[in-house]
């Protein structure tokens, strides 16, 4: 069997055990256990995907297997992977495991609980081992839907609101996705003169100008959505801010990341030509997101807002890098999926576990936490300190690839545009300061706060699992740099043939 | 009239003989215990179906007006297998003090509706389209007035037969036309003779027209969510998934064979009625707060999307109607069910009564949300391919902004079928319905219905078949 089904039927599997579990007890335990071992595999995945590139493989996508599904729509259950895939199941494996050790407190519902944030990363797992369009649409839907009950059911302040707003615009952006899929599928023809809808197989075969200019918007915006770009980013804020813990971790971690993917693996692929026509209109979107995002987090009093906006300008910088079109711009975007989906994990999780400390998460009503919950202090400043692009933190390295890769643009609009963005940074800098002396230092404003205690063995475990990532990821960039390069290659030769 | 004929009509004498064995077997029973009507009705509705599904016949009869092929047995089995899960679901309604008098009639007033319905399918002339559409319309009209102790159950009923009457006459004068301008009323005959010339058209308009009553498109829905509300919610069942699926086959069927020559005449028609259909059946869902009467807009909003497929055209299009109204069968049999059993129990069909359900009858729940995603068309349950493959038709014959408007609709749609989910997941409720247990026949339809929102998706088999007989053209 094809070591890639496992990864998606281990979550099924550790669903079923939680669905069997007996107790509270059982139930962690099984979805920890199950999540360890999905981890576990991820892990596995990526040093078999580089032993494999080592004996000098060169396909595209590896350890693929196909089973024909629906014969005459030409339908199949594809799946392989490339190193971005690699990279992302492995990011996905390492928050969720996180995920699940930040829900520990959870007793509401509980069964209901992990059985809902399992599935929605069965959803996220499955569409990146994806190569086929169908599926890969039948996943994303698979990871958008349980969102509705877990930040309807268990989220705080207006969470039937977020919850139904968060819905109704991604199942809207995967509405357009429909057109976009079926739109390809029915104007690409195929060197045999058939359709289908596996993307390799698409890259090769020729998509009319016109169907490409028609279409490309439809597949840039429905996964735009789902990357918080500007306009489409007000599902965000206020979704991530009314999510249960582990879902803002894994929502803003992973699920976002979708979109960046869907944009370059489906859109920018198969559409190279519209995409480089059209390329201006979203840059002025996305350098819009970033400064705005950045702008939007300064304004903020409260903790997860302040985030929710910092994700909108960091995804916001993911889709800029895309958009630059060339190697090291895009690598520096890949790169920054990870590191930004580690650190907003990391920042999501702290948040929770400061709120439910303090019981609030207003920065103003709080000071002086690093005297009390020394541990979480620090590790909270080390997440603010990567957010802002400190050297030796995973931050750092990701953004000043894509800038890198932005300056290599000679003409003016493209220096505008690179330089609005890079003085994001600036604000960035701004906001996370300004968050980590009023929340951590400073007089302790609360006595009550005086009696809290610090990180339990569990919240260490989550928050650990995700920094000694972020560090890793900032110290031995290289290591990851080689997991995706080679990856890149067919999609920025593709975009480089029609200029 | 030959003995080969009566063979290739078994399938309604089949149905037939279903009705006249329950109108004797009820003199039998006494009048304490006429519920026991249920589980004979029940074991000759499966014996039919299998019978259908095991021993299909292709073949003309009648000299031409009836017609049957593995097309439309196929649809004749979907209808069947609808009509055994609303039998299940309705033993706790029948089996009520009040209706104690009428068991009986109430199942032999559905299989003659079915007879019609068949006969209505395997029609091969306009004349036994319309006895099949007369002998399908009127005991419906009965069914819905079956609760004949509240008034909205009659308002129902009379609803439901005027607005019959109107568009079956709507339907007759179209008819008429046709059979004036092209001298013929057999399909075949038609066809060859149909001229591009206003009249003939204007018959295809009023044939469409009398269609659209019957499948309730907008603007001709107005009937659809009194009756739907009013009626017992056996009836609105019945009337959602057999009466309307299989007008929407012979219309589809109609369109395809009789009026192919016209396609492009009558595609710009349905653009229109699609996407006024969708459009309107979903703002007006939006807002609904009687659980039936939701499910009737609902109902409407997915006829509109029913049209998408029909636009389709060919095989795909015509395999991907058939494919949707077997999954429609189950999720909205699924739905009703849930509605049926909680009303049974309770009396409540209000969306605020189910606040809370989940805490009190959680398996109950998950069903509703279930179908409730199925009809949304969310994964992976069948609604979801259901739709796509709807879309997937559209798209084929590159009716891209209509399937931008779909698309959009469908994520509007989510919002309404999301509201119920709020309500059984999220609200709170100090007075939640009680926990209960329904009986094992409701339990069997639910199970049955459910099996079926899960497996028809998955299996691609059943997919392919239908494209497989779809093609006929």
């Amino acid at each position: 069997m094809n070591i890639l089904n496992l990864v998606v039927i281990i979550p099924l599997l550790t669903v079923m055990g939680i669905v069997m579990a007996k107790n509270m007890k059982a139930v962690r335990w099984v979805s920890a256990t199950g999540m360890f071992l999905q981890l576990l595999t991820a892990v596995f995945l990526m040093f078999s995907y580089l032993a494999i590139r080592k004996s000098g493989v060169t396909d595209e996508m590896v350890m693929m297997s196909d089973h024909l599904w629906f014969k005459t729509l030409n339908i199949h259950y594809t799946i392989g992977v490339d190193g971005i895939s690699v990279a992302m199941i492995l990011l996905t494996g390492i928050v969720v495991f996180a995920g699940i050790f930040a829900s520990w407190e959870v007793e509401y519902l509980q069964k209901e609980f992990f059985i809902s944030l399992i599935l929605l990363a069965t959803g996220v797992f499955g569409f990146f081992i994806s190569i086929d369009l169908f599926t890969m649409f039948l996943y994303y839907e698979i990871a958008v839907i349980p969102m509705y009950l877990l930040i309807g059911i268990w989220g705080s302040g207006p969470k039937e609101y977020s919850a139904m707003k968060l819905t109704l615009m991604l199942m809207g952006g995967s509405a357009l996705l429909i057109v976009a899929m079926f739109g390809i599928y029915y104007t690409t023809v195929l060197p045999d003169g058939s359709h289908s809808f596996n993307l390799l197989q698409l890259a090769q075969g020729a998509m009319s100008s016109p169907a490409q200019r028609f279409f490309f918007p439809f597949a840039f915006l429905g996964f735009g959505v789902l990357g918080a770009l500007f306009p489409f980013h007000t599902w965000s804020p206020d979704g991530h801010a009314s999510a249960p813990t582990a879902v803002s971790m894994l929502h803003a971690g992973v699920l976002m990341k979708l979109g960046g993917y869907g944009i370059f693996r489906v859109a920018m692929y198969l559409m190279p030509q519209a995409a480089h026509e059209q390329a201006w209109i979203f840059i002025i979107l996305t350098s819009t997101s970033v400064i705005y995002g950045a702008f939007g987090a300064i304004w903020q009093k409260d903790l997860k807002y302040i985030n929710a906006y910092s994700s909108v300008s960091h995804c916001g910088l993911v889709i800029f890098g895309l958009l630059m079109m060339n190697q090291t711009a895009m690598d520096g975007a890949i790169l920054q999926m990870i590191s930004h989906g580690l650190m907003t994990a990391l920042f999501f999780a702290l948040i929770g576990m400061i709120y439910s400390r303090t019981h609030t998460r207003m920065i103003h009503e709080m000071g002086g936490l690093m005297k009390v919950v020394p541990f979480l202090g620090v590790v909270y400043m080390i997440a603010g300190f990567a957010s802002l692009g400190l050297p030796g933190l995973s931050g750092f390295v990701a953004e000043m690839t894509i800038f890198i890769g932005a300056f290599q643009h000679g003409d003016l609009f493209y220096r505008i545009a690179t330089i609005m963005a890079i003085s994001a940074i600036v604000v960035t800098a701004v906001y996370i300061l300004r968050v980590v002396g009023i929340l951590l230092l400073g007089p302790i404003k609360n006595e009550h706060y005086l009696h809290l205690k610090d990180a339990t063995w569990y919240e260490r475990i989550s928050t650990l699992t995700l920094l000694i990532a972020v560090a890793g990821i900032g110290f031995f960039p290289n290591w990851l740099y080689q997991v995706v390069y080679d990856s890149l290659d067919p999609i920025v030769l593709k975009l480089s043939t029609v200029l | 009239m030959k003995l080969q004929d009566l063979l290739l009509i078994r399938h309604e004498l089949l149905l037939t003989l279903t009705a006249l064995i329950l109108i004797v077997a009820e003199i039998f029973i006494d009048d304490k215990s006429k519920k026991k009507i249920v589980p004979l009705a029940l074991f000759l509705m499966i014996v039919v179906t299998a019978a259908g599904i095991l021993f299909p016949v292709n073949g003309t009869a009648f000299g031409g007006m009836y017609q049957t092929d593995a097309l439309r047995s196929a649809m004749k089995t979907i209808l069947d297998i609808a009509t055994v899960i609303i039998i299940l679901q309705s033993y706790g309604w029948v089996s009520k003090k009040v209706n104690q008098n009428k068991t009986s009639e109430f199942y032999i007033l559905m299989i003659s509706t079915l007879v019609g319905m068949n006969f209505m399918i395997s029609s091969g002339d306009f004349l036994m389209l319309y006895l099949g559409l007369e002998l399908a319309t009127i005991p419906i009209a009965a069914m819905a007035a079956f609760d004949r102790h509240k008034s909205n159950s009659a308002e129902a009923g009379i609803k439901l037969i005027l607005s019959s009457a109107l568009s079956s006459a709507v339907l007759l004068y179209g008819l008429s036309l046709i059979y004036g301008t092209t001298g013929s009323i057999y399909f075949e005959e038609v066809r060859a003779a149909f001229r591009i010339e206003p009249l003939p058209i204007l018959g295809l308009v009023f044939f469409v027209t009398g269609m659209g009553f019957k499948i309730s498109l907008v603007p001709f829905h107005l009937w659809t969510a009194d009756v739907y509300e009013g009626s017992p919610i056996a009836v609105t069942s019945f009337l959602s998934v057999v009466s309307k699926g299989a007008a929407v086959f012979i219309f589809t069927f109609v369109l395809y064979t009789v009026f192919a020559p016209v396609s492009a005449f009558w595609s710009q028609v349905l653009v229109v009625l699609s996407v006024t259909t969708m459009t309107v059946g979903n703002l007006f869902a939006l807002r609904q707060e009687n659980m039936k009467r939701f499910l009737a807009f609902s109902s409407i909003a997915q006829a509109g999307f029913i049209l998408l497929g029909i636009l389709g055209q060919g095989e795909q299009g015509f395999g991907s109607v058939i494919f949707f109204l077997l999954v429609y069968v189950f999720t909205n049999l699924a739905a009703f069910s849930v509605v049926a059993a909680i009303s049974d129990k309770t009396g409540k069909e209000n969306m605020a009564d189910y606040n809370g359900l989940y805490k009190t009858n959680p398996n109950l729940s998950l069903i509703m949300m279930l179908a409730l995603f199925s009809l949304a068309g969310i994964p992976p349950v069948a609604g979801f391919f259901g739709k796509l493959f709807l879309f997937s038709a559209a798209a084929s014959n590159g009716y891209y902004w209509l399937l931008f408007v779909a698309v959009m609709n469908a994520t509007i749609s989510l919002y309404y079928y999301l509201r119920p989910v709020r309500a059984m997941f999220i609200e709170k409720n100090d007075n939640p319905i009680p926990t209960f247990k329904s009986d094992i026949y409701m339990r069997i339809g639910i199970a049955v219905s459910v099996a079926g929102i899960f497996l028809t998706g998955f299996i691609s088999a059943i997919y392919e078949y239908y494209l497989s007989i779809s093609n006929l053209f």
